[in-house]
């Protein structure tokens, strides 16, 4: 697979561990250097190659909050219950949202419980669905950062273009900078450093993450999702420790441009403004770090187009989702992992997508667990 | 008088569609099971049309010492994919359910459910898909039944095959027979039935040329029994894929598997699929693999055989059975690296992160 | 939010909508193109193009001559340690 597997060479990865290890005997820290990444991918490639298993011990990697099916909110959930379960409606949303338990059910249990609910691909595919079945309401659950915003924004348009009258979208899509900020602001967080989204980036370039170098003096380089990318990523992050630099690099050069991309900041410009707060579940509420339809789309909104109990619900007990987000808590140390909280029985956020630290920890790594605790 | 025996004629149905009364038990069901079944199928133990099917004891016995008795329902949408058809999925599955034990498989059943309002054709093309396969695998369907429900109260149709075969004395396949230095093999590529059924389904809009696997195994469990006698066990990689299959061998055996992602045979599109979608080919289903256990001395020799047969030429060695964590199977990475293979939870869904 | 997988354009589909077929290791689909076509490269010059594909939208051309580059550092990086590790073993030596 061309522009994949190069990117997964194991001499390449053998290259690279040695000189991270280097580094880190170079640097010989203290403590383990912290470094946090932010985005489910990323938390996956690290688990399906291993990589943590193979990383010095002077290196540690926490998993932030970039999951957006893992913080959907519960009320969000019953929302959507609540729109797909009407007569006429089609709910579509992708694979992995199905799974998510509102305080009910989750929508995998609604569909089999006789909701037409669908699993899409893509939101085109959800427009093409509003196109063969007029007499129906379909609704697209619109969720992830600033990668799928831009996707949505489109086909939000593209039914425009076309004067498509049975379409729209119930709006999720959060925004990771504010959230970014949100955990630089907690007080002792000991995150040394962050290892950027590659897709994010891809279509908001550069630019909105400089206040974490400038400001909060955190070094990150924008990686690419494949192991090497990963790996190179941690090796830059690592010589900007060895030489005293902080800055924001960009290691995903052949996908991410400095500037993004503008037709897709456009179309998310045009369609969509930010909200004076949204809940992230296990983080509470972060202001400004989602978004909504412009009044000029509104007809596009299912929030507007249908009634939902707009709820907000919290966390079971003993929840610490927020802990382990922000990095305080390792997945096994919160009370509920494994015993109450399982990838079967989800509690909360982390444990709900297989791309939630707790789920990826409990499916893939038991291996370094406790280990470099 | 070497006189050629007469054929008898089957009933005609010439409705187009299944109705309730076709399940009614009268006229209508008989003649049903005459003209879309028994015409197919056609052996002598089910000429009779007794409501059951008589097998000699003493012609199934000679070296065999046990029968291998099997049930599986079959239930996929849509009924008919690239590759193969929920009729040709019913006799492989359960022949591969007994061949993977060692037995020959040598008379099956066939009972349906049928959904009012389903074309006459599509049952048509299933049993006759059906009878195919089964006297290619040189296996009988002997007896059968046929329900029809109204509208809505199963999807267009649901097949249960029963199978019976017969194991020669001495073979003890087990899936807590594996031991420590075991080889683990399989026959070929991994997670074609599931990624092509996934691309047939259509509601993802995925091109490909991907068909499925389905296929009757017999001969490829025969071949290896053959070639390697200390076989431990047979199975194959179904629902769930070949992990979950690793993860039951595991588990029973009280013993740690290791696969290698370097080893493991994958098809182009496959990947192609499973890299859109987030998917883990691990977990797709297969109709026409087995992973087997065999002692470590005798793993050249099995894979020599199977790579000697059609359904065998993409065989290899995959993993070991090593010291460690009963129950546990891991992966060995591109770089060396260890992952934990579980067993899946609930079903595998596409992805976006 | 993050699963993108590059692919080569192999055909228009719709010019008006901008919707192309993006092959992925012989696995076809529609996507839609808009993010990778402007007025310096137009819909019609699209077809060869790899691009990073994300949830049906080509959301990137990849390029060509960066992931040359990221892999030559790799190599360069390699070239560097093959030489430490001489060096080290020079310095050894009686």
């Amino acid at each position: 697979m061309k522009y994949v597997d190069e990117f997964r060479d194991p001499q390449k990865a053998a290259i690279l561990f040695s000189e991270i290890h280097r580094l880190v005997d170079q640097i010989a820290p203290q403590e383990p250097i912290s470094v946090m990444e932010v985005c489910g991918g990323h938390t996956h490639s690290i688990f399906r190659y291993g990589l943590e298993t193979m990383l010095p011990r002077g290196i540690e990697l926490v998993h932030g909050p970039g999951c957006p099916v893992c913080v959907l909110p519960i009320g969000r959930i019953d929302d959507c219950l609540a729109i797909a379960e009407q007569r006429d409606v089609i709910f579509t949303t992708f694979g992995d949202a199905m799974r998510v338990p509102g305080s009910r059910k989750s929508l995998l249990q609604a569909k089999a419980e006789g909701a037409d609910i669908r699993m899409v691909y893509s939101p085109l595919d959800a427009l093409a669905l509003a196109r063969a079945n007029p007499e129906r309401e379909v609704v697209f659950f619109g969720i992830g950062f600033e990668t799928t915003m831009p996707s949505t924004a489109l086909t939000v348009l593209q039914a425009e273009a076309d004067e498509i009258t049975n379409f729209s979208v119930f709006c999720n899509h959060i925004t990771i900078f504010p959230t970014i900020k949100a955990l630089l602001d907690m007080p002792g967080l000991a995150i040394d450093g962050f290892v950027g989204p590659g897709h994010v980036t891809m279509v908001t370039g550069a630019e909105p993450y400089q206040f974490i170098a400038r400001q909060y003096r955190r070094p990150m380089v924008v990686a690419g999702f494949e192991p090497l990318d990963f790996l190179q990523a941690i090796a830059m992050l690592l010589t900007q420790f060895a030489e005293g630099r902080c800055e924001v690099e960009n290691q995903y050069a052949r996908v991410a441009r400095a500037g993004g991309n503008e037709v897709a900041q456009e179309a998310v410009a045009r369609v969509y403004e930010l909200r004076e707060f949204f809940e992230w579940r296990g983080l509470g509420s972060v202001d400004q770090s989602g978004v909504r339809f412009r009044h000029a789309y509104g007809r596009f909104d299912a929030e507007r187009r249908f009634a939902v109990p707009n709820l907000q619900i919290a966390d079971p007990k003993g929840c610490q989702c927020g802990e382990v987000l922000t990095g305080a808590l390792k997945p096994w140390q919160c009370g509920l992992f494994g015993s109450g909280c399982t990838p079967e029985n989800p509690q909360g956020a982390l444990m709900v997508s297989t791309e939630g630290a707790c789920a990826a920890y409990y499916q893939y790594g038991g291996l370094r667990q406790g280990v470099s605790a | 008088m070497n006189q050629m025996p007469t054929r008898r004629s089957f009933a005609q149905v010439l409705l187009r569609t299944v109705t309730l009364a076709h399940g009614g038990g009268g006229k209508a069901t008989k003649d049903l099971i005459d003209d879309v079944f028994a015409r197919e199928f056609d052996n002598e133990f089910l000429e009779p049309m007794e409501d059951q099917a008589r097998l000699v004891m003493s012609a199934l016995a000679g070296q065999n010492d046990r029968l291998a008795f099997t049930t599986d329902s079959y239930v996929v949408t849509p009924l008919f994919f690239p590759g193969g058809d929920i009729g040709k999925l019913a006799v492989c599955g359960t022949i591969n359910d007994l061949a993977v034990g060692g037995a020959k498989p040598l008379f099956l059943s066939c009972a349906v459910i049928i959904e009012e309002g389903l074309e006459m054709e599509t049952l048509r093309l299933v049993a006759r898909s059906m009878a195919a396969t089964a006297r290619a695998a040189g296996v009988a369907i002997v007896t059968g039944d046929t329900k029809v429900v109204p509208r809505g109260a199963c999807d267009k149709l649901f097949v249960t095959t029963t199978g019976i075969g017969v194991i020669p004395a001495g073979r003890e396949l087990g899936v807590g027979r594996a031991e420590i230095g075991d080889r683990v093999i399989v026959n070929g590529m991994l997670g074609d039935h599931g990624a092509a059924v996934l691309a047939a389904r259509g509601d993802l809009a995925l091109e490909t040329a991907l068909e499925s696997d389905c296929a009757a195994l017999h001969e490829l469990t025969e071949a290896l029994l053959q070639a390697a006698p200390g076989t431990r066990f047979m199975r194959d990689a179904t629902r769930g894929g070949l992990a979950t299959l690793l993860n039951e061998v595991a588990a029973a055996s009280g013993v740690m598997i290791e696969i290698d992602d370097r080893r493991l045979p994958l098809r182009e599109e496959v990947r192609g699929v499973c890299e859109i979608l987030g998917l883990d080919p691990l977990y797709l289903a297969n109709e026409g693999k087995i992973a087997a256990v065999v002692p470590a001395g005798e793993a050249s020799a099995a894979l020599a055989a199977w790579k000697d047969h059609p359904l065998g030429r993409d065989a290899a060695d995959i993993g070991v059975v090593t010291t460690g964590e009963a129950g546990r199977v891991t992966m060995r990475t591109l770089f060396g690296g260890t992952r934990i293979v579980d067993m899946l939870v609930g079903e595998q869904l596409p992805r976006i992160c | 939010m993050c699963l993108g997988i590059p692919g080569r354009i192999i055909a228009i589909a719709d010019e008006g909508r901008k919707l192309a077929m993006v092959d992925v290791c012989g696995v076809r689909r529609k996507i839609n193109i808009a993010c990778v076509v402007d007025e310096a490269h137009p819909i019609d010059q699209c077809i060869g193009d790899w691009v990073l594909v994300h949830v049906g939208f080509a959301m990137s051309r990849v390029d060509e001559s960066e992931a040359a580059h990221t892999l030559k550092l790799l190599e360069e990086l390699a070239e560097a340690q093959q030489t430490l590790r001489e060096m080290s073993l020079s310095l050894e030596a009686p």
